[in-house]
Formats: C-alpha cells, structure tokens, sequence
C-alpha cells in the first residue's frame, strides 16, 4: 500500500495534520502505538466521562473534538502499531498484532511526541518509583490511583496538574518533594513574553496553592535516595544538613519532557541542541519539514511547546507537505487565512518562562548509580570509561553495553553524554548523541521472515 | 474480566493496559536481565522497557502498549529472553 503521507502518532499534532491534509486531498494513514487515538495528552479521552474527565480539567476534556474530527477526517488508522524501520524513499516498516509489513509513502510526518526526562538517582530502578507521567496514564486509562504513602519529587507543570488532578479524586499525598530552584533573574526576563498566555500562569499558581493548602511540601532539600528491600520502602534527604527519612509506598519522578528524537538520529538528520532544557531537537525549516526531504516533524517531537502549539504546528506541517506534494498549493495563504503564526505565538507565550524557571537538574550523579537500566551500567563505570576515550557516548557504550538494552539509550542517553561532557569538561552541546540504529522497536526474526508476503510498495 | 498472571487469576478492566496489571499483581516483577533485581513499569509510555513480558506465549513485549483481554496469560520474564520463546 502506497500512501501520500504517513503520519507517526495520533496525538494532539498527529491528528490535527491529518484532519488539514484530508481536507486537501491527500491520502493519508495515521499509526500509533495506543489503543485510542488522543495522545499522551487525551489518553482515554473517549472513555473517560463524569468526575474523572472533570478532575482531569479543561485541557483535557479539549481533546474530545479533535478526537471526534479525527476519527470523521477519512484518514487510514492503524493503532496498537509500532513503527521499527524507516528508509528514506519512503518506506516504513509496521508491527501490528505479531504481524509485520512494510508500506510506502510520498512524505513522512513525525508527531510521535516527547517522553518524560530520566534522571537516575539512587534507587530509582526499585520497584514502586515511577514517573509522574505514568501515573497519570495510569489514571486516565483506568482511573488508577496510588494506594499507600504516596510521595511525588519533581519540578514542571505537569507533577502540579497531576497532584491537582489527583486531590480531586480523592486521592491522598504523603509529601512533594519540590525539585525546583529559585526563579533566576532568566526566568523573569521571560516574563514579558509569559504575560500573553495570564490564563495559563493563573493555572500554575492555582495549582501550587492547592498543593500547599493540602499537603506536605518540601523545598530546598538535596541528595534525595529511595531505598528499600525488594521494592520502594523509604526516602531519605538532606535538608539544612540533616537527613531526613520518611516511609513511602510510590515514588512519582518528573524533571521536565524531552522530544522524542530516535527516529530522526536513526535517519541521520540535523539536530540543534536546546541550551535552556539541554535536549536535540530535528532542524525545521517553516512547514516543519527536516534536513531529509519529504520527512517532517510536528509537536512536541521538535521541541516541548505543549498541546495547544502541537495542534497548530501540526495543521503548518500539514499545509507544507501539501504543498510539498503539489507546488500549486498557496501554502501561505492558507496559513495566513487561518492565522496560524499568530495563535502559534500565543500558544508559545509561556514556554521561554517555563522553559527558564524549570531548568533541566544539574545535580552531579552519585557514581553508584544505575544509568542504564537495561544493562545495569553505573555512573561510575560510564565516567572510567569516559576519561580514557573520546568525547564520544558511542565509546562508552561500545566498553560498558550502555544504551544497548531493549530501550536502546532512550532512558540513558542524555545522561551518559552529560557524563562524557563532565569527565572531558566540556559542555554537553559539544558531545553528540549514541548513534541509533534499527529496529526502533523489539521485531522478531518470524515478523522480519514473514515480510516478503506483506510486501506491496508500488 | 480476569487474567492470568503467572498462572494466577486477577481482576482487569477494559482499557487499562497488561503493564498497569502488573502493577498490582502480586510477585509480578520482572527480574532484571544482569543481576535479576526486581523491576516494574517505570514510565507506562513504551519508554523504559521495564514492562517486557510474555503475553499469551510471545515473549518480550512492552506490557504498557497491550490492552488487556479476557483470559489473557501474562507471565514475568526473570533475566534475558530465552531463545525458545
């Protein structure tokens, strides 16, 4: 099967580019690893109704329509899919139920998203610490709610929506462990910009004033451990030079959203490094089209902008690539007609002073820490190696096997290039990412013998 | 709906995933593929791999991208994937 445009990912941006490029002709197939189309965003956001779409707040309950427009626009939808090749051409290779194929397009559209920033610190491979955005997928995919002493450390909009979330529900806090450090004078330069989007700022502080009306806030505080036998049992911190321990049943982490970026390193396109949140983003041109021609990004897939911006850069990705496939299109003036650039620039207002408010942890990692989670790599063995190589993740990772586990580095690439940079002292921004390689995703050798009968890419 | 986890029965519902079972299931930890330390779904969004398990024979797959179905056999993988499955 041969289509005009493969669109990766059926959130905010996914959908909204293949709902504009329906309506301007395009043949159009949307593939996504959920169930349900919405994104991490609106995950269950057709299931869920009554007081949890109401606890889960107005952003959410936003999704529905896209969802429905989306689900009417006439593109092609493939869920419960994963994407683990993709060759320049443009030919994607698909799982699906145990079954692999292969179809080609004219243009490829990532909107795959971003994922939660891993940060290791001791114990955080033990059972019962997780991320705060799994806990919030776990809420809307099944309305679970974290049972015990539940204790949540991070910075970022999203633990203080997710503990909002939470209090409406009922459910119970032991503490928030507050990861974030004082406004910089950077953060309030930003302001200005912040001003246009008063709603959204209003939102934030709503929420801290309900978690510090209802919980335990701890503030100021450094060397945060987890630790327990077998699983998740206490914390302990340093706090004004005493330690501190607490019992606790779950952990939530959150330290910001990076991009989703295997799938453009594996097909080798430019990148630019984000000094404020220190992450690769693809190179864009306007449309949001990449360095390789034909494949574009929108959403938070290049650069953290949130739902709102996702769904404009993904209509502009969708206007580009319909121009990209047909020169006559007037592009621009369609883009103009639906002022785009200046709902994008609203969109965006808060982002520069959210962007330098929550700056990435610099925290240096203790050397017992596990790194690598997949193949068990400790700080301590990535820094031996990295002082005697080159200034090169992919050294380390060639002498220790780390970022060469199922995840293939998605959990520790950042950190081992943070750890190359610091042993050769250089900054991050000068020490390149692990080189990605295919399949992206876990494919069995019966799905690979399999493709030659699914094949049909004419 | 029920499913098995390790041969045990356990409460499901429609649209939660194989990984938010393994959560509450008892003794459903992964162990680790170097030093067989217990694990469990860190960040439910196909991110981690921390959710590998077997469903319903095939093994390896990422728990937090399969819905649950009625019957289904969820069995917890200790160390790496062996080769028969």
């Amino acid at each position: 099967m041969k289509y005009d445009v493969v669109v990766i990912g059926a959130g905010p941006a996914g959908m909204s580019a293949a709902i504009r490029l329906r309506k301007n002709g395009s043949s159009v197939v949307v593939i996504d690893e959920q169930p349900a189309p919405g994104g991490q965003i609106w995950r269950g956001v057709e299931r869920n109704s009554g007081p949890m779409a109401e606890a889960l707040g107005t952003d959410y309950r936003e999704g529905a329509a896209l969802v429905q427009a989306f689900r009417a626009c006439g593109a092609d939808y493939m869920p419960e899919t994963q994407v683990w090749q993709i060759e320049e051409g443009w030919h994607l290779f698909l799982t699906s139920g145990g079954k692999a194929r292969r179809i080609g397009a004219r243009v490829v559209l990532l909107a795959n998203g971003a994922q939660e920033r891993p940060v290791p610190f001791p114990g955080w491979t033990l059972p019962g610490v997780m991320t705060v955005g799994a806990a919030q997928i776990l809420l809307k995919s099944g309305g679970m709610l974290p049972q015990g002493d539940v204790w949540i450390a991070g910075a970022g909009p999203l633990p203080l929506l997710y503990a909002t979330q939470l209090l409406g529900l009922e459910g119970r806090i032991a503490g928030f462990l507050d990861t974030s450090r004082k406004p910089g004078l950077a953060a309030l330069t930003k302001l200005t910009g912040a001003w246009r989007d008063i709603l959204g700022l209003l939102k934030g502080a709503r929420w801290l004033r309900d978690l510090r009306k209802s919980g335990k806030m701890v503030r100021g505080f450094h060397d945060l451990r987890a630790g327990g036998d077998g699983r998740l049992q206490y914390l302990e911190w340093l706090s004004a030079g005493e330690r501190r321990k607490v019992k606790a049943d779950i952990l939530l982490v959150h330290e910001g959203v990076v991009p989703r970026i295997h799938e453009t390193m594996a097909l080798g396109c430019a990148h630019e490094w984000n000094e404020l949140q220190n992450y690769f983003t693809p190179q864009l041109d306007g449309w949001g089209e990449t360095s390789k021609a034909g494949l574009f990004v929108a959403g938070d897939a290049g650069g953290i902008g949130g739902w709102l911006a996702a769904t404009l850069s993904g209509e502009i990705a969708g206007l580009g690539i319909t121009k990209h496939l047909d020169a006559s299109f007037d592009a621009e003036g369609e883009r103009h007609k639906a002022g785009l650039d200046k709902r994008l620039a609203s969109a965006r207002a808060l982002r520069p002073f959210l962007d330098a408010l929550y700056p990435p942890p610099m925290a240096s990692i203790a050397d017992e820490v596990i790194v690598c989670r997949c193949e068990e790599v400790t700080a301590a063995q990535i820094r031996s190696v990295a002082k005697v190589s080159a200034p090169d993740p992919n050294a380390v990772k060639a002498a220790t096997r780390c970022g060469m586990g199922p995840c293939q580095g998605r959990q520790c690439g950042y950190t081992v290039q943070a750890l190359v940079a610091e042993a050769h002292g250089i900054p991050p921004r000068d020490v390149s990412f692990f080189n990605i390689r295919p399949p992206l995703k876990p494919v069995t050798l019966g799905e690979i013998a399999a493709l030659g009968d699914l094949e049909d890419v004419s | 709906m029920t499913v098995l986890v390790n041969g045990v029965e356990i409460g499901a519902w429609n649209g939660e995933t194989v990984a938010s079972v393994l959560l509450r299931a008892p003794g459903a930890g992964r162990g680790s593929t170097v030093s067989r330390t217990p694990r469990l779904p860190y960040c439910q969004m196909g991110v981690c791999f921390e959710c590998l398990v077997t469903v319903d024979g095939n093994a390896s797959m990422q728990g937090c991208l399969v819905p649950v179905a009625p019957g289904m056999r969820i069995e917890s993988q200790h160390g790496p994937r062996e080769i028969s499955k």
